[in-house]
């Protein structure tokens, strides 16, 4: 019997010990059916993508309200296709200025989340961007 | 040729080259039920058996998943090749999981050469999801010496534990209760080592001497499992533990035990996972679940229905042989 579960990576790159929104995110991924794995605070781009690639996630969320999503979140995305990784969904949420967010989007993230984002808007969006098959 | 078959040989190749990715794949295959895990088990199978499996399990919070780090931690240091296994509960009302278990593993995370998975128990009821035993073997084939398996922290985890490891590790904290819970059935006979955990808290000796005194009730015969004292958050005792482990695996293979406890927890996985796929096919897929649904709503008594509707399962099974 066939039974797929969507696998989420939910981790905060860099130094920011503002975690509140990425737990409100995991529980909500987690209440939608999913297998959220949350990997804390404090991760090297280079610790996400290895956790990525030992946990086989679908998507890899990113959180980040420090400023330096410039240099972290393209960063992660490029390990990504170094490791052949390329059907992962990635996405982010935080501060992100709107000309970061385009800029990120034309990097591959596939979305961008800013705050006040409801969280079903969040799962639905992976739920509908889904890579096809594992 | 499927298309299932054809993503074998590919991922079989990537796998025995050793790439993480590879591995991390075919775990999901087995969690998954994809329709070519059963052969890429069968095609790894002649390569599984060298992998010592330790088990750890212990009441939520009791420290597992820091003691795990530590002790992974202690043997990458001493050269040897890890896999870390950590089951955390699934939602039986919506399926999700939050699994935290990496968050408390920062050691073995950050480190090349340890393999960490996180897995979802996805229904299964004892600390362990019947995927375990597969991803096992898949970790054990990949070429990790050591694999360490953490349960859920339920209280009656340790008999999944112990049927799935070589050396079952119970880990209690001055916290965990009386001794009384320390006395309760399957955790006295799943135990090969105990650790007391957080043991710089009040009540670690008084939980040392309960267990010991417990232990002193056994019937003899079975050897005793050490009580070992651990404070995982800062190393301490871990090397102890990590010796107590290496001595008591030496002990077994020497006594002849090692195959006899696996061709066991082989028939115990056999069990396992045929019940659970008898039954989540006759509940969920058969109609079974509707028919129990109608005979509540008829007023039948709750045992009575789960009877009958066994019996019935049964005749029919009778019927066709």
């Amino acid at each position: 019997m066939t039974t797929r579960k969507i696998r989420v990576l939910v981790g905060k790159p860099g130094l920011d010990g503002h975690d509140r929104g990425a737990k409100v995110v995991a529980a909500a991924l987690r209440d939608r059916g999913m297998e959220v794995i949350y990997t804390g605070l404090h991760l090297t781009p280079e610790q996400i993508v290895d956790a990525a690639e030992q946990e086989d996630v679908d998507v890899v969320g990113l959180s980040i309200l420090s400023g330096s999503h410039m240099e972290l979140l393209p960063r992660v995305h490029q390990l990504l296709r170094a490791r052949g990784m390329d059907q992962v969904l990635v996405v982010a949420g935080g501060i992100i200025p709107d000309e970061d967010a385009a800029a990120l989007r034309d990097d591959g993230f596939a979305c961008i989340f800013g705050p006040g984002t409801a969280t079903a808007e969040i799962a639905d969006f992976i739920e509908e961007n889904l890579p096809e098959q594992r | 040729m499927s298309a299932a078959d054809a993503a074998l040989e590919p991922l079989l190749e990537r796998f025995r080259s050793g790439a993480v990715g590879a591995l991390a794949r075919a775990i999901s295959w087995t969690e998954d039920g994809h329709p070519a895990a059963g052969a890429l088990l069968e095609a790894v199978h002649g390569d599984t058996g060298r992998a010592w499996r330790t088990g750890v399990t212990g009441p939520p919070g009791a420290g597992k998943s820091t003691l795990v780090d530590a002790l992974a931690w202690h043997w990458s240091a001493a050269g040897r090749r890890l896999g870390l296994l950590a089951v955390d509960p699934s939602s039986p009302f919506t399926g999700g999981a939050l699994l935290g278990d990496r968050v408390r593993m920062d050691r073995s995370t950050g480190e090349r050469g340890i393999y960490v998975r996180s897995m979802a128990s996805r229904g299964s009821l004892g600390g362990l999801s019947l995927a375990t035993g597969a991803a096992a073997d898949l970790m054990d084939a990949f070429g990790f010496e050591e694999l360490l398996l953490e349960t859920v922290g339920v209280g009656q985890a340790e008999i999944d534990i112990a049927a799935a490891a070589d050396t079952t590790v119970v880990v209690l904290t001055p916290a965990s209760g009386d001794g009384i819970q320390a006395m309760k059935a399957g955790l006295m006979e799943a135990a090969d080592l105990f650790v007391v955990n957080k043991a710089d808290t009040p009540g670690a000796d008084r939980l040392v001497h309960e267990i010991e005194h417990t232990l002193d009730l056994r019937p003899a015969g079975a050897p005793r499992p050490p009580v070992l004292r651990c404070v995982a958050r800062a190393d301490e005792g871990v090397a102890a533990l990590a010796e107590a482990i290496d001595a008591r695996r030496a002990e077994d293979r020497a006594a002849g035990r090692l195959d006899e406890r696996r061709r066991r927890r082989d028939l115990t996985r056999v069990r396992r996972v045929f019940s659970e796929s008898l039954r989540a096919h006759l509940w969920e897929e058969d109609g079974l679940q509707d028919r129990a649904r109608e005979a509540l709503a008829a007023g039948e008594r709750p045992d009575a229905a789960a009877q009958r509707l066994a019996a019935m399962v049964l005749r029919r099974f009778q019927e066709q042989a």
